[in-house]
């Protein structure tokens, strides 16, 4: 028994030491605790607050289990009191409902303020207008498109510093979650809706970003570099992207969805409402029925071979509401239909 | 001809990787060994009249046992695989396709074919005799309950070398887990699997309620049950609830699947958020579910080895309803990241929040009742005193991970990796590992030995804060869960490497936990005493193994800790409670029904898996068959004579 509570304390202490020396050599690339934005840095106040608070009451619990467990063994020689009978004290009792309860009226106030405040759909304070960077989680790449720049990137976002970004994210592919940790929480990409994050870098840097939500095969490689630069060399990135890189087609739009993985890619170009063409083209299915596609012969394909194939290009609906290049229209083409004969 | 069949196999079975094939051979070799056991030793008949068709509660508690350390072996295995893959970056030990099967099977295997066969196990073995019942409400309806969830689980296993594993996580959120994007047969094996075994779970859940509510001995009012009986009340009443809720969500993603319905598609109306709620409804009571029972172990573990009364009854009991409700209204904090609105994940922030009021009263309530005792440390307290410090600490990650816009940056993260597997090690198998010490002498007779347990306790304590803690660290260094690999410039690989050893200290851990047992079966006395901790309820008070219908009498309650109470008047000198004199004890017959039709139910999911109607419809017909043949078996109960009681009860105390 005695060597066990050694053994115990010995653990503890192991683990303990451990630890310390793992946070001692990682503190600085622990980049959620490194923010550089102005939202995760509220987040990171928010990690901290609601830790301390969990702390005023996890330390002394730690503590008392130890001193009880220690104090109590069971040893011939032990004149600590013992009260075999002894089950109730509603004195004690009321402690320890109310304190837990205590603490968790204060941090479910500062949540409810913090979540308030740091919905992600809200505009973050600043002179300067926000840019739009449109994001789409394609199998199993990123796709940046600048509707107001007029350009595109693959697994690589570029964008002022001290500018609010306002991300509108959607997926044409399993959903997925946008994050990069420096500069605030993630948000879910999915189809069909475009989801709003805003974002903010204070100083120039790259920022790690990836997919956090798991999305199939070569989800792993969903890394992107978020690179926050001055207001001239973004402007002269720009430039440089308009005058050197080729065209985003809608072809090429199309080969780009294909399952696989993609290397950093620029484009000086891209179709014209492609973001709004890949949020409708899901959501446009909810009116089933309602529009012509309904009289129309849907195409069949073979099931299993490209099954993650949405087909951008084709032919037959045009979406009214949106202003789109004449072989910008799209196709509502059914999964079902690629798989209505189950294997 | 040749050609046909060689083309069918190469897509039939899983091909194209050593370690699948090292596994095939594996299990031929097993099963060949297991059938000329039993054919060499003439033991078939003996399998079937005293195992497959057995409705006494714990012989079905014994197999749920064995199966789930059969599964915990192969969810450890998943796990080191896991491991061994991102102990270094850019490992190629397991190519993609591979590492996202792998971490499905794991997620599915250990939550639902590794903690509730071992939480019902445990249900099976001790609450008839706590209760001081002689046996479940339905005997019948409990045998069928454990063959369903064994022919699922055989079913899911199956992937493994059969049509390919699922690979969409062990939630299989769509559209992920869509034919669109999952046109193999694995997620069908995944929902056939799970279905058929939650089946089970369900008519479990009620048949212990009823148990509880209906077979208590006389004068045990609901007030004077034992702890760990009034947890699998709760975690019973919640399985009601939520296992519905399963069944019918992986129903509809079934339709979507085989018929091309489209309640969770990205299109004809489909919804996938749909799905990730409803799954949630389930999942998130389902954690609560495995979690309550091992409250009430430790409870009552606490109490035996401190020697005092449990610390705060009312406070313990009214704790466990109050989780068991609010973990209904909780499920939305896994995906606070889906965009609902700052007022929807308040709510669910807060919720969530709660819960961790009753748990920390538990705490505390665990250490008063050790306050002014007298601790000893055999096994089932080491695993209790590891629980303690691990769970408050699993516990305060949680309240972190509760605080929505802090959410944003732990979700899908190591942190919650991290998180929860503290909370379901340190908590639930800490827990479980616990309960079977304790009561292994009770189910077998003989106590477990206590140097190899006290070293499987130590690898796994420390080789859980080894393995997790990093985990904590690589999740706000910003590491999602499951990637299959990363590269050197991240810098994750040290933590990772760390994390790896301590996997695998846990991996040795569970060695010694078998050759415990192995070396137990060989070595240990018999325990002759019926109640070798000194224990305090009425389990304690029949002799181990307990005799086939556990109570000679019924016995006469009158206090909480009925066996102590007893055992004090004893020792003070006053004549033991009467007995009143024997009658015959009517029993339930044995059936090889559930058997049959569980296995028919395996028929016809594995032939809707394939879309072999012409297998899936039979099995259908089978189970109906079984039923209707149930409904006309009118000879199912027998009574025990006086004169056999008798013999049994003088060979059973005999050997006092």
């Amino acid at each position: 028994m005695k060597k066990s509570s050694w053994l115990r304390r010995l653990g503890t202490f192991a683990s303990l030491a451990l630890m310390a020396a793992l946070m001692a050599g990682c503190t600085d690339k622990m980049i959620v605790l490194d923010p550089k934005g102005p939202i995760g840095e509220q987040q990171r106040d928010l990690i901290y607050i609601s830790t301390l608070l969990c702390l005023v009451i996890i330390v002394p619990v730690l503590i008392i289990t130890g001193v009880i467990i220690w104090r109590y063994r069971a040893r011939p020689d032990n004149k600590a009191k013992y009260e075999p009978e002894w089950e109730h004290s509603t004195k004690l009792e009321t402690i320890w409902w109310g304190i837990p309860i205590i603490i968790i009226i204060i941090l479910a106030i500062v949540t409810v303020r913090y979540t308030f405040a740091l919905e992600p759909s809200k505009a973050l304070d600043s002179d300067k207008e926000p840019i739009t960077i449109q994001v789409t989680s394609l199998d199993w790449k990123w796709l940046f498109t600048y509707p107001e720049q007029g350009i595109a990137t693959v697994n690589y976002v570029q964008f002022p510093e001290d500018t609010p970004i306002r991300f509108q994210l959607t997926s044409d592919a399993p959903m997925n979650s946008f994050w990069i940790p420096q500069l605030g929480g993630q948000l879910y990409t999915m189809s069909g809706m475009a989801m709003t994050l805003h974002l903010q870098a204070d100083e120039p840097g790259e920022y790690f970003g990836s997919g956090a939500n798991f999305s199939g095969k070569d989800f792993a490689q969903m890394r992107f570099t978020a690179n926050a630069t001055s207001d001239e060399e973004f402007e002269e990135w720009v430039e440089e992207i308009k005058r050197k890189a080729p065209i985003l087609t809608l072809d090429g739009y199309k080969e780009l969805a294909e399952p696989g993985v993609s290397q950093v890619q620029t484009f000086s170009a891209f179709p014209e409402g492609l973001f709004e063409q890949i949020v409708t083209k899901y959501a446009a299915s909810h009116n089933h029925g309602l529009t012509t596609r309904e009289v129309e012969p849907r195409e069949q394909t073979k099931h299993g071979e490209d099954h993650n194939d949405i087909d951008v290009k084709a032919d037959d609906t045009k979406s009214e509401d949106l202003e789109v290049p004449a072989e910008g229209s799209h196709d509502h083409h059914s999964e079902t239909d690629e798989h209505a004969g189950h294997r | 001809m040749w050609e046909n069949i060689k083309e069918f196999a190469s897509e039939f079975f899983v091909t194209g990787d050593p370690l699948i094939y090292g596994a095939d051979v594996g299990i031929a070799l097993t099963m060949i060994a297991i059938v000329f056991i039993l054919t060499y030793f003439k033991k078939w008949t003996w399998l079937w009249r005293e195992w497959l068709t057995t409705v006494d509660h714990k012989r079905i508690g014994i197999m749920y046992i064995i199966a789930s350390i059969l599964m915990l072996f192969r969810g450890g295995v998943d796990a080191l695989l896991m491991r061994t893959q991102l102990a270094m970056p850019e490992m190629e030990f397991l190519t993609p396709e591979h590492y996202n099967q792998i971490f499905t099977t794991h997620g599915v295997i250990m939550i639902l074919f590794m903690a509730m066969p071992l939480m019902f196990g445990l249900f099976n073995i001790v609450v008839p005799l706590q209760l001081g019942a002689r046996d479940v409400a339905f005997p019948f309806l409990n045998s069928l309950s454990f063959w369903l969830f064994f022919w699922g689980a055989m079913l899911f296993n199956l992937s493994f070398v059969i049509g390919g594993s699922p690979d969409a996580g062990w939630l299989a959120y769509p559209p992920l887990s869509q034919m669109s994007h999952s046109p193999g047969v694995g997620q069908d094996f995944y929902i056939w699997g799970i279905q058929i075994s939650g089946i089970g779970s369900l008519m479990t859940g009620i048949n212990f309620i009823v148990t509880i509510l209906k077979m208590r001995a006389p004068g045990m009012s609901l007030m004077k049950m034992p702890m760990f009986s009034w947890s699998v009340l709760s975690s019973c009443i919640t399985i009601i609830f939520a296992f519905p809720i399963l069944t019918v969500t992986l129903a509809l993603l079934f339709l979507d699947r085989y018929l091309g319905a489209h309640f969770f598609t990205l299109d004809g109306g489909g919804n996938p958020m749909m799905y990730i709620n409803l799954i949630w409804m389930w999942g998130h009571p389902e954690v609560y579910i495995v979690i309550l029972p091992a409250f009430g172990i430790f409870s009552e573990i606490v109490a035996t080895f401190s020697r005092k009364k449990l610390f705060g009854y009312k406070s313990m009991v009214f704790a466990m309803m109050i989780i068991s409700v609010l973990s209904f209204f909780t499920w939305l904090h896994h995906f606070f990241t889906m965009g609902s609105g700052a007022s929807v994940n308040s709510f669910f922030a807060i919720t969530t929040m709660l819960i961790a009021i009753p748990t920390g009263v538990k705490v505390f309530n665990w250490l008063f009742t050790m306050f002014r005792g007298r601790i000893t440390f055999e096994t089932p307290m080491l695993w209790t005193i590891g629980f303690i410090p691990c769970f408050i600490v699993g516990g305060m990650t949680g309240v972190l991970l509760s605080v929505a816009p802090a959410d944003f940056q732990f979700h899908n993260s190591y942190f919650l990796i991290a998180h929860f597997h503290q909370v379901l090690i340190g908590g639930v198998a800490f827990g479980y590992f616990a309960g079977l010490a304790y009561w292994w002498p009770k189910v077998f007779g003989f106590r477990l030995n206590e140097k190899l347990g006290k070293w499987a306790f130590w690898l796994w304590n420390i080789g859980f804060y080894v393995c997790f803690m990093p985990q904590y660290i690589l999740g706000l260094m910003g590491m999602t869960r499951r990637v299959s690999s990363y590269t050197w410039d991240s810098g994750w690989w040290e933590l990772n490497l760390v994390s790896t050893i301590g996997g695998f200290l846990m991996g040795i851990g569970f060695l010694f936990q078998v050759w415990q047992i192995a070396h137990s079966i060989r070595f240990m006395d018999r325990d002759t005493t019926g109640d070798p901790w000194n224990g305090r309820t009425l389990e304690w008070s029949i002799p181990s193994p307990a005799p086939l219908y556990n109570f000679a009498t019924l016995p006469q309650v009158s206090s909480q800790d009925e066996w102590w109470e007893e055992k004090q008047r004893i020792a003070a000198g006053k004549a033991p409670k009467q007995q009143p004199p024997l009658e015959p004890i009517h029993m339930p017959k044995n059936s090889g029904i559930p058997f049959i039709k569980s296995f028919f139910w395996f028929i016809a999911g594995f032939g809707f898996v394939f879309d072999w109607l012409w297998m899936a419809i039979p099995g259908l017909a089978g189970v109906a068959i079984c039923m209707l043949a149930h409904s006309f078996n009118y000879d199912t109960d027998y009574y025990i004579p006086v004169d056999d009681i008798k013999r049994t009860e003088a060979a059973a105390r005999g050997s006092v």
